[in-house]
């Protein structure tokens, strides 16, 4: 992981470095200056924390964990205190999205009674890992308008992890209207709060082009998306009630006029557990 | 408009192609500093300009060719990288990343071809995947260039026997499947082309269609270069194949230039060999298809072929391609009701030419032919369309070219038939070229049944036709056209006296049709045939055949007489007399006095009654001298009549100098050198001294008007008499 220093003001320089991999760290504290530090005790803190932003300052830890380091006494010169969280749940992942956040922080706190405590933050990552699903059916479906447009869509799953291929086609049965081109766009929609306070923050990732140009009706039209270049993350939902994220792949067919028809559907995306 | 259109598609190439310069500018840049990652985003850019759509396909493959330059050294660049490491699988779904298709398919196409070149995938593979991924651009100009790059970029990596990107077992099939699936779609793209935009932009879309036919046609070319595809596969799978995407279409352009190009491109064993699943398309074809061209052609090629080498003709026979032929095109006129007449002479013109080239021997396949035609004609009337008519002559006149004689083309019962279906100014024509033929090929036409049929052939030459145009008749073109057939009317002959009688007879017959106006030009050359005939009638050999209704010199002149009659009604009476004089002359030579003797009289008859202008009477009269001169066999009686009769005519001439000449000349009839009863020398005397009286006459009058060298010449001539 990484070996990551903060920077710190007068006081003492807090720094934590990651040994390995999930669960040890180790922190260092450092006098500045050679003056002596007096403390009421120093703990670190791993918080699971989600944040929402329309709601200033609304913090919600879902898992909060402490590990106290020492007890109150005086720091003259270089400390390091190391320190373990070993088997903690983080069920879920990292997310950085519009309306809310949901990061993991590592909090080292050197209580004093006068001049503040000295706090030092350390976001760290989690990522959590999917084995491929067990079903993934495809999705087919034939949707259209009456005497104007039908289509039969096919993806080849339902499921896609985020370096995954969206194979399928479009195959038209039934063409009236002028098309100009057809394109595939992949919509995230971010859904934070609940009831009436619900918030929704909806983005077009990707605007694939599927179809230069009016196809009639019996043309197959194929479909070959790589999901690599986007910037996804997996679907989450429900998050400890807070929020959810879901992703949506939306075909769009435009006509002459510039006539929008288009046919929305959801796809769970994950994160692939690559096996070793 | 029109020109506010092309200026403004001016402003736009120029705009496109600068667009396109830039960005390869920076593509270029890139190439050299190895950065793949701007060489794809540049070049993308650059392939953006051919996403539009306000190019016409002319202007927009301007565009076309300079993307085709810059991908190519992108495709260099693409395998340097490979070379330095880079899988091309990644660079293969790396392209694919791009967010614009059209530019998205070029890349891919252009990367498949290092793909390809790599030998990582079987060729097959991807350009399975090349064609099904094309399938994106439905617009038709977009969808035929970018199918045509990949037909280009492919066409050295298919995997044929042979090259070295040959597959497994089937793979001569990839590769046809590969050609044939481009070609399908791109037919298909451009056949839509036909229904989009404004029906009154029609004219300019089929412009635009034929701009772009060569790009459909370039992939039955490449199939045709396919190693691999021999006969068989021809025949099981590539032409099935393509007529059922040729017929499936139901576009006129498509099939029309499809069809020919099938003809034009594969070799012609192939199309004899598999003429029964071709032919069997035609009527399947849409009405308003020329097919009477495509047919045409596919004769002509095969006319060609037959032509070329004797060792193929078998090859026809087993095929029966005639009858195939005949009844193909028999199917299609049957099923085409409204075809112009045009149509269907043309093609049984091109079959015919086939048939005399591959089965020269078989009149009967010729004469089939030309029933068929006549069949087709006789539910139209007489012809009025000019090309029709030019097609006609082109029918008539092949198998006269072929056989080069007129006796073997009369041996085809519907000849005949089909001329009577021409107006009378093509049978003309059409008289014209056959006695042409017959000249240059010095026919011989020796009996009185081939002359009969072949003068009822040429019957606009011979007289007026029904509905003929009287007075339209140019005179010189008239005149050639008689006089041709007083050519043909000497070339005839024939040993046998009894058959030669009888073609005069025939001959005769036709020509007594001719009116006033042609007999002056047939009857000459009927007599002088005649007199031909007398004149063998004579020779050495006896007459085997001595008996009644044999042929005699007495019936000849007596037919000669009427025949010289008709002249009255010309009125051609100059004409007569010499002909009636040159008939006396030859039955002097026959020794049949009576039948010489009418011949003076009526010459007689014809200088009193109807030659009336003096010049004519001095020639009339000279001749007359000349001929009796020469006579011999008239006995005295007879001699002293004519002769009287022609001094009194002499001596009543017009002109005291013409009268004296004519009498002078008489003085010869009195003198024969060669026969002792005929030196008269008093009756000599007396013309003389008949003449000098008229000359002195003559002086004396002159005298009183001008001076008197005329008359001297009189004395001179006198005197060398």
């Amino acid at each position: 992981m990484n070996y990551l220093i903060g920077a710190f003001k007068p006081a003492c320089n807090i720094s934590i470095t990651f040994a390995d991999g999930k669960n040890r760290k180790q922190i260092s504290i450092e006098p500045v200056l050679g003056k002596k530090v007096e403390h009421n005790g120093v703990k670190i803190e791993l918080l699971g924390q989600i944040e929402m932003y329309f709601d200033r300052g609304n913090f919600y830890d879902f898992t909060s964990l402490v590990r106290e380091l020492d007890v109150p006494g005086e720091i003259y010169e270089r400390k390091t205190y190391p320190f373990e969280f070993s088997t903690v749940e983080m069920p879920y992942e990292t997310y950085n999205g519009v309306n809310v956040r949901l990061r993991y922080v590592l909090k080292v706190t050197v209580s004093r009674g006068y001049g503040g405590s000295v706090v030092e933050y350390q976001d760290f990552v989690v990522r959590n890992y999917t084995p491929p699903p067990s079903i993934n059916n495809s999705i087919k479906m034939e949707v259209g308008i009456e005497d104007c447009l039908h289509i039969e869509f096919e993806y080849n799953k339902s499921k896609y992890h985020l370096k995954d291929v969206i194979i399928g086609k479009i195959y038209f049965l039934l063409v009236r209207i002028k098309i100009k081109n057809m394109d595939l766009e992949i919509r995230r929609r971010e859904s934070t709060g609940s009831g009436a306070n619900t918030h929704v923050e909806t983005e077009t990732l990707a605007k694939f082009e599927l179809m230069d140009g009016a196809p009639v009706r019996g043309e197959s039209i194929p479909i070959r998306l790589f999901l690599s270049p986007y910037e996804l993350t997996p679907t989450h939902r429900n998050i400890n009630n807070k929020f959810s994220v879901k992703y949506y792949l939306n075909l769009v067919l435009v006509d002459e006029e510039d006539r929008r028809y288009f046919k929305q559907q959801e796809i769970t995306i994950y994160r692939l557990q690559e096996n070793s | 408009m029109m020109v506010d259109g092309v200026e403004d598609e001016e402003k736009w190439l120029a705009a496109g192609i600068a667009g396109l310069q830039q960005n390869a500018f920076y593509m270029h840049r890139a190439l050299d500093s190895n950065n793949l990652r701007d060489a794809l985003k540049y070049s993308a850019q650059m392939l953006s300009e051919l996403r539009t759509s306000k190019l016409s396909p002319q202007k927009y493959y301007q565009l076309y060719m300079r993307a085709f330059d810059e991908l190519r050294k992108l495709e260099m660049f693409f395998k340097e990288e490979t070379r330095r490491g880079c899988s091309i699988i990644d660079l293969y779904e790396l392209v694919q990343h791009a967010g614009n298709i059209l530019p998205r398919l070029y890349l891919l196409c252009t990367v498949g071809s290092v793909y390809i070149k790599s030998k990582e995938a079987p060729a097959k593979d991807v350009l399975k995947d090349l064609v099904e991924m094309c399938r994106g651009i439905q617009h038709p100009v977009r969808g035929l260039f970018l199918r045509s790059y990949l037909s280009q970029i492919s066409r050295d990596k298919l995997p044929d026997i042979g090259s070295e990107y040959e597959g497994d077992a089937d793979t001569v099939n990839d590769a046809m499947e590969f050609v044939l699936q481009n070609f399908t779609e791109m037919n298909k793209l451009w056949v839509r082309m036909q229904h989009q935009g404004p029906a009154r932009e029609k004219d300019k879309r089929e412009k635009e269609r034929s701009e772009l036919r060569d790009l459909v046609g370039k992939n039955l070319h490449v199939l045709s270069q396919i190693e691999g595809v021999d006969l068989d596969t021809y025949k099981e799978t590539v032409l099935p194949r393509v007529l059922e995407q040729v017929v499936n279409c139901k576009d006129e352009i498509a099939q029309c230039y499809l069809m020919d190009c099938i003809i034009q491109v594969f070799p012609d064993e192939y199309h004899l060999q598999t003429l029964e699943i071709l032919l069997g398309a035609f009527p399947q074809l849409q009405p308003s298809v020329d097919i009477k061209t495509v047919l045409s052609r596919l004769m002509e090629r095969l006319s060609n072929y037959a032509a070329s080498s004797t060792e193929v003709l078998p090859e026809f026979l087993q095929v029966e391609a005639f009858s195939k032929l005949n009844n193909a095109i028999g199917k299609v006129i049957e099923a085409q009701a409204d075809m112009p007449i045009l149509g269907a002479v043309t093609l049984y013109s091109s079959l015919l030419t086939f048939t005399l080239h591959v089965h020269p021997d078989r009149l009967d396949y010729a004469d089939q032919v030309l029933g068929a035609c006549v069949k087709k004609l006789s539910g139209e009337g007489k012809l009025e369309d000019n090309r029709a008519t030019k097609q006609i002559v082109a029918l008539l006149s092949a198998p006269l070219d072929k056989y080069n004689d007129i006796v073997t083309v009369l041996k085809l019962s519907n000849y005949p038939s089909v001329m009577e279906y021409v107006d009378s100014e093509t049978n003309k024509v059409m008289a014209m070229v056959i006695i042409q033929s017959i000249m240059k090929n010095n026919t011989q036409i020796s009996t009185a049944d081939k002359v009969g049929a072949l003068f009822e052939l040429i019957k606009g030459l011979i007289r007026d036709l029904d509905g003929a145009a009287h007075d339209q008749v140019d005179e010189d073109d008239f005149k050639e056209e008689q006089n041709s057939v007083a050519r043909l009317i000497q070339m005839l002959q024939n040993d046998d006296t009894e058959e030669m009688f009888k073609i005069i007879c025939t001959v005769r017959k036709h020509i007594l049709t001719g009116g006033p106006k042609r007999l002056p030009f047939t009857v000459p050359p009927l007599v002088f045939s005649s007199l031909k005939l007398v004149r063998q009638l004579q020779g050495p050999e006896e007459n085997p055949f001595g008996e009644e209704g044999s042929t005699t010199p007495k019936k000849v002149f007596q037919l000669l007489n009427q025949t010289i009659e008709t002249l009255y009604g010309v009125p051609a009476p100059e004409l007569a007399l010499r002909l009636y004089l040159q008939c006396a002359e030859a039955a002097n030579d026959s020794d049949l006095e009576p039948v010489a003797y009418e011949f003076f009289t009526q010459a007689y008859i014809l200088y009193e009654e109807e030659i009336s202008d003096s010049r004519a009477q001095v020639t009339a009269i000279h001749l007359i001298i000349g001929t009796l001169q020469r006579m011999h066999v008239f006995g005295v009686e007879n001699r002293d009549t004519l002769t009287h009769k022609a001094t009194g005519y002499s001596a009543k001439l017009l002109k005291k100098p013409d009268q004296c000449r004519a009498v002078y000349a008489c003085s010869h009839l009195f003198w024969v050198d060669d026969q002792d009863n005929m030196k008269d020398g008093e009756r000599v005397l007396l013309c003389l001294k008949r003449a000098l009286r008229i000359a002195n006459a003559a002086q004396q009058m002159s005298n009183a008007t001008r001076g008197s060298t005329g008359s001297v010449t009189l004395f001179v001539e006198i005197l060398n008499k």
